[in-house]
Order: structure tokens, then sequence, then C-alpha cells
């Protein structure tokens, strides 16, 4: 295997998020704090829902391998509600919060608004996700070895099991994170179970795994479209798009505005 | 008056995450009209008054003495306007903090992973004379426990020791005591790490070459950390210091023993800063009396720490400000209780720059910085450094613990002390504490 599959594998799976964190989280501290607290909430999820995975496969004896296979599809089921749950109890905690700090602030607006926490709070979820899924397997690519030298699958490392799969979870977590938010907001609690389906679904599409093209294939079109929507969601369409996209004028005309009005009064 | 200076200024910052967001909802050109409109002496007036303002209490009575001319409501201004600051800045101060804590856990972690002699097992430190090599249970949790008890009380007999000659001005003495252990940490320590390294990745390096490259490590580690340097520099020799220390502790402590060691040096930590007669409240308290920085040099700062070199050195003044995280097992306790100090010092961020001194301008908020004490880099690295060593190559573990860290960081950067209780993971800790 080696450095090149190592580094192959974790740009494939990070690259989409460490670009998002490099442009829009790292340079603003607020920013920063709600990621590593929303990885903080991901985790003690995780933790819950292996602590009761584990009580259960104890409880039900760890030979049998039929139990086992259902033990986990529930397992995964349970984590899945759990991360959701989590997810709930941070926008209550970023709610509370940001009124808080709408409270402290001299216009009555919090220097971040609940949009931009949905955002980096998906965000956050989805990397510890994938940081979770891939580190381990990510450090014995770097030694030697061959994959599915036992007869499974060759590609596992940079299909389903690892790379694209991190990825399109990751991309997930984080429109999931702006949908959710929103539907909580607005009190859509359609949209929240989509969601949560959504997320159901995609867990469970992985059981289906050494036929990649029978996971891979949905995953990213559900990605593709809970990117859509989450767009939708936050106010994007495509009049924004073009108008973000030829932005520069108007956002010089408006600097030169502020530049006008601050001249005469500073004398 | 004071709400609108306070827009006018905070117009003026470059990049404030406030002022960015709302360019892009509505222009916020009533606010900024009203702003314009204070005249500039008093703009620069409220920036004084919220700086002295933004410190401790003295400084907070002194301020409301003056607002108190005619104004009752800006005292209350000043305090939200303090804490709004606070706030804005305590986010940026949490991050100032990530970075060094982080350095210094991906050292540690990266050690422990690659270099195998800090996970074999070579003995035991004499303050943990009971081995855990004890076939049952009970017999190991119970020397865990004994060992725990001989290293508290080691740790509180150091402290009581440093307070004690603290307070009797025996400058000299923790002066010297810091130099030997600072110079042991920089050149014994560093030179087995360094062999440790060589012999990992098999590369030889002859005697002299060896003296040359200690030597200037040490020799310029010990003018940074005690004396002048540059900023970034002493960071970095404070992270590497941290480090050395927190590895040599995850070799020597066994495993049990760590781990209730850590859970009672926090309690301890704990007890010593909020009781009242705490050794640790006592050093703070005295300094703050005397009106002299808190061993400047133990502690970990993000900005303007040279302006303490630049200070004249008067040697009372200098004492307390030399010491530094002691190596050697004497100094190990000493180190675990000022750096506790310091993560209570890094709340108070008032007097510290040497206020008597005029050569040097008072720097503004933003560049004050945050201070940490070495301690707590050295109690989070053994942390993680020993969930890397023991967790059988398991990385999750290693997350876990660093987010967690990361977390409980940046809560301790803000203990709420007295009425100043803010925090800088925004409102939530407030409305938590609400809660």
């Amino acid at each position: 295997m080696g450095a090149a599959v190592f580094f192959g594998c974790a740009g494939i799976a990070f690259g989409p998020a460490l670009a998002l964190v490099l442009l829009t989280v790292a340079a603003e501290p607020l920013r920063v704090i709600v990621l590593v607290a929303g990885a903080f909430f991901w985790l003690v999820s995780l933790l819950l829902s292996s602590l009761l995975w584990f009580v259960a496969v104890q409880l039900s004896g760890p030979q049998d391998p039929r139990p086992q296979e259902r033990l986990l599809l529930l397992g995964a089921a349970l984590s899945v509600l759990l991360q959701e749950s989590f997810r709930f109890a941070y926008f209550k905690l970023l709610k509370k919060a940001d009124e808080g700090l709408a409270a402290l602030s001299e216009d009555g607006r919090s220097p971040l608004s609940l949009r931009h926490m949905a955002y980096v709070s998906g965000l956050s979820f989805g990397l510890s996700s994938s940081i979770f899924s891939l580190t381990n397997l990510l450090a014995e690519a770097v030694g030697p070895g061959t994959v599915g030298i036992h007869g499974d699958s060759p590609y596992y490392f940079i299909t389903s099991g690892e790379t694209f799969l991190a990825m399109a979870l990751l991309l997930l977590h984080t429109f999931w994170g702006v949908i959710f938010f929103d539907a909580c907001q607005r009190c859509r609690y359609g949209c929240l179970g989509l969601v949560v389906a959504s997320h159901l679904l995609t867990s469970g599409l992985t059981f289906l795994n050494p036929r990649y093209e029978a996971t891979l294939g949905p995953i990213f079109i559900l990605t593709l479209g809970t990117a859509l929507w989450a767009f939708l969601t936050a106010g994007g369409s495509f009049r924004n798009l073009l108008k973000c996209l030829s932005c520069k004028q108007e956002e010089d005309s408006r600097v030169m505005m502020y530049s006008a009005l601050r001249g005469p009064c500073e004398d | 008056m004071i709400t609108i200076m306070n827009n006018s200024d905070s117009e003026e910052e470059p990049c404030n995450e406030r002022t960015s967001l709302m360019s892009a909802e509505s222009p916020p050109v009533p606010s900024y009209q009203d702003g314009l409109q204070a005249s500039e002496a008093g703009k620069f007036q409220a920036h004084r008054k919220r700086r002295t303002g933004s410190s401790r209490s003295p400084n907070n009575v002194a301020d409301e003495d003056v607002s108190a001319a005619g104004f009752p409501v800006r005292e209350s201004t000043l305090d939200d306007e303090e804490e709004e600051l606070t706030l804005k800045y305590g986010a940026k101060h949490v991050i100032m903090l990530f970075v060094p804590v982080t350095l210094c856990m991906i050292v540690v972690v990266a050690t422990i992973k690659s270099v195998h002699f800090y996970t074999e097992k070579n003995g035991q430190l004499i303050y943990t004379p009971f081995s855990e090599d004890t076939p049952s249970v009970g017999q190991r949790l119970l020397n865990s426990v004994l060992n725990t008890i001989i290293m508290i009380s080691v740790i509180i007999v150091m402290t009581l020791f440093l307070v004690v000659l603290y307070k009797y001005r025996c400058y000299k003495f923790i002066h010297g005591w810091l130099i030997l252990s600072s110079l042991m940490l920089l050149f014994l320590f560093t030179y087995i790490y360094l062999g440790e390294v060589l012999k990992t990745y098999n590369v030889a390096m002859d005697y002299p070459t060896l003296f040359l490259i200690i030597w200037n490590f040490g020799a310029v580690g010990m003018i940074c950390i005690h004396w002048k340097g540059p900023l970034k520099l002493q960071q970095a020799y404070l992270i590497m210091i941290s480090a050395l220390m927190a590895l040599v502790f995850i070799k020597y402590l066994p495993e049990w023993s760590a781990w209730v060691i850590l859970g009672a040096v926090s309690i301890y930590d704990l007890m010593a800063v909020l009781c009242p007669k705490g050794p640790l409240r006592l050093l703070v308290e005295t300094a703050q009396e005397r009106n002299e920085p808190i061993f400047p040099a133990l502690i970990y700062s993000s900005a303007m720490m040279w302006t303490v070199g630049m200070v004249k050195p008067d040697a009372a003044a200098r004492g307390p400000s030399q010491q530094i995280q002691d190596a050697d097992e004497d100094g190990r306790e000493n180190h675990w209780s000022p750096s506790h100090a310091d993560s209570h010092v890094s709340e108070m961020r008032g007097p510290v720059p040497t206020c008597p001194i005029t050569s040097f301008e008072e720097p503004k908020e933003e560049e004050r910085g945050v201070k940490l004490g070495l301690g707590d880099f050295i109690f989070y690295s053994v942390l993680v450094g020993k969930a890397a060593a023991t967790a059988s190559g398991d990385w999750n573990t290693t997350l876990a613990c660093f987010v967690a860290i990361l977390i409980t960081s940046s809560r301790a950067v803000h203990v709420p002390h007295g009425n100043a209780s803010l925090s800088p993971l925004l409102c939530i800790n407030r409305q938590l504490v609400q809660i």
C-alpha cells in the first residue's frame, strides 16, 4: 500500500472538508469553537451508541453469527437515531447561545447567525464521523499489506469501505445539518423526519457493501439531492448563484460608498 | 454615548466576525453614522476606560468611581461592554490556546507512536514506589491509589514550600531552583530524546555534532525562556519542554497510577485554586498585592511576553518572573501548582504586563493575549499520550481524548471568578450555568 494510498485516500475523503474548513471556518474563532463543540457532541453520541451496542452484544451472547448481524443492523439504526438526537440537542444549545450573544451585542444581532452555526455544526458532525471511520484504516494503509488478500474485495479502501463513502457522508452531514436546523427553527417536522430517514437510508445502504455499485451510486445521488435541498433551504437560488459568480462589481461599489461616507466626517 | 463609541470602535477592527457577517445581510449604515458622530477624544477615553474596565476588581472599583460622577447607568453599560468585548476576544483567546495545546499534543503523540523508548517499562519514579505487576486487580488498584497519595502529598509539600519561599521573598533561591531545573530539561532530557529518536530512525551522529546541536538548543532555550527572545521562539521552547516533561511522565508512571494521579491532580488543582486558603490562591494573591507578574517564564503567553524582558532588571520583580517549568522530580510538583495558578491568572489578564514601568505602550485589548500555565500543557499531553500509548494503536481513542481536552481547556480559560463569570465558549457556558 504505502504512502500513495495513504495520501490519495486521505485527499479524496478529506479534500472537500479541508477546503471548507480552511476557507470558511478557520479564520473565525467563534466558528472554530462551534466546530470543536459539534465534534464533541457527535463523539458523545457515538459513545452512547457503542455502549448500547456493546451491552446488547454481551447480553445476546457473542458467539452466534445471525443474531450478531441483526444486532449490527439494529445498532447502526440506533446510532443514527442517537446522532440525530444529539444534533437536535446541539441545535438547542446553539439557539440559546445565539440568543445570549444577540442579547449581549449592541445592535441585537449575534455575531454568528444560526444559519452559519447550522452549516458549521453539520460540518463538524461530518468531519468527526469520517475522521473516526477513516483514521485507523489510513494508519494501516501507510504500512505494508495487500487489500483483499483473503478473498474480500480489493477495492475496499478506495470505495465504499473508506474514501468515497467517507467523503459522501461528510458532505451529507453538512447538508443535513443545514436542513435540520432550518427545519427545527421553522418547526417543519416533515423535513426533520426526511433528514432522519435519509440518514437511516444511507446507513442501511452500506450493509449491501461488497456490491459497491449498489451502495455508492444511490448514496451519491442522495448526496447530490441533499445538496440541492440544503442549498434551497439556505436561501440559495439560481439567480443568487449567478449574482455570486459575478458579484465583483457590486461589492466594489459598496466599498466606495463606505469610504465616501467616512471621508467628510473624519474631518 | 458609550454604546455609540463602542460601535465606532468596533468598526475599526479589521477582522471582526460581526462586521464581516453584517455586510452580507444589511448595511450597518445607521449605527455607523451614529458612531461617527462621537468625538475622537471621547472614543479614546472610552477605549482606555474599557481597557481598564476589563481587568480585575481593583481596577473595576476605580472605574466605577470614575464613572460614578453622574452616570450610575454607566457602570452597568461598562460591565456590559466589558462582557461583550471579553466575549468577542474570549473566542479569539480560546483559539490562541487551542493552537499551542494542539501542537504540544501532536509532538507527544507523534513521539509516542514512533519512538518506542517512551512506551517501554523501564522502572518507575521514586514517587511511585508501588509496582503494578501484581496478579490481582484489587492489589493493583490499591498500589495505584497508594502511588497517587504519595505523589499528591509530594506535590502539596513542594507547593507549600514554594509559597513560603515566595512569601518571604527568597527570590534568589526560587530563581536558582528554576534555572537548575530548566537546565536539566533543556540539556539532559533533550539529549536523551534526541538519542532515542536517532536510534529509532537508525541515524548515526558523532559526538561533536551532537554536542553542538544540544549546546545550541539548550543555550538559546535558556536565553529565550529566562531572558528575552522572539515571542515565537519562546513559545516553541515552552511547548518543547512541556512535551519533554510529558514524555517523561508517560514513560515512568505506571498505567493505573497515571490515570488515578491525573484525576487526583485535577481535584487538587480545583481545591488549591478555589479554596480561600489554597496554596495557589495564596500565591496569586501575594503576587497581586506586590503587583508583580506571576512567574511569566512558567506561563505560555500568546502575546507581548517580551515586555517583561524590557523591564529594568529589578531583582525583586525578576525573581518570580523567571520561574520556569521544573524538570527534575523535585520541581515537578512545583510547576504543576503555579501552572494551575497561571491558568487562573489567564482570566485576569490585567496587571501582568508589568504596569509600574512606563517604558512601553500599554498593549491594546486585542494584543494582550492569553496565558496558560505550562502544567496544563503537560497535563493534557500526558492524558493524550497515555491514551495513545496504551490503546494498542487505536487512533480513535487518541482523537476522542484530543477533542475532549480542547473542550475542557476552552472552558478552563475562564473559570468563573467573582463577578466576572465569563466564558470563552460564547454564551454556551453561561446558558448552561443558568440552566
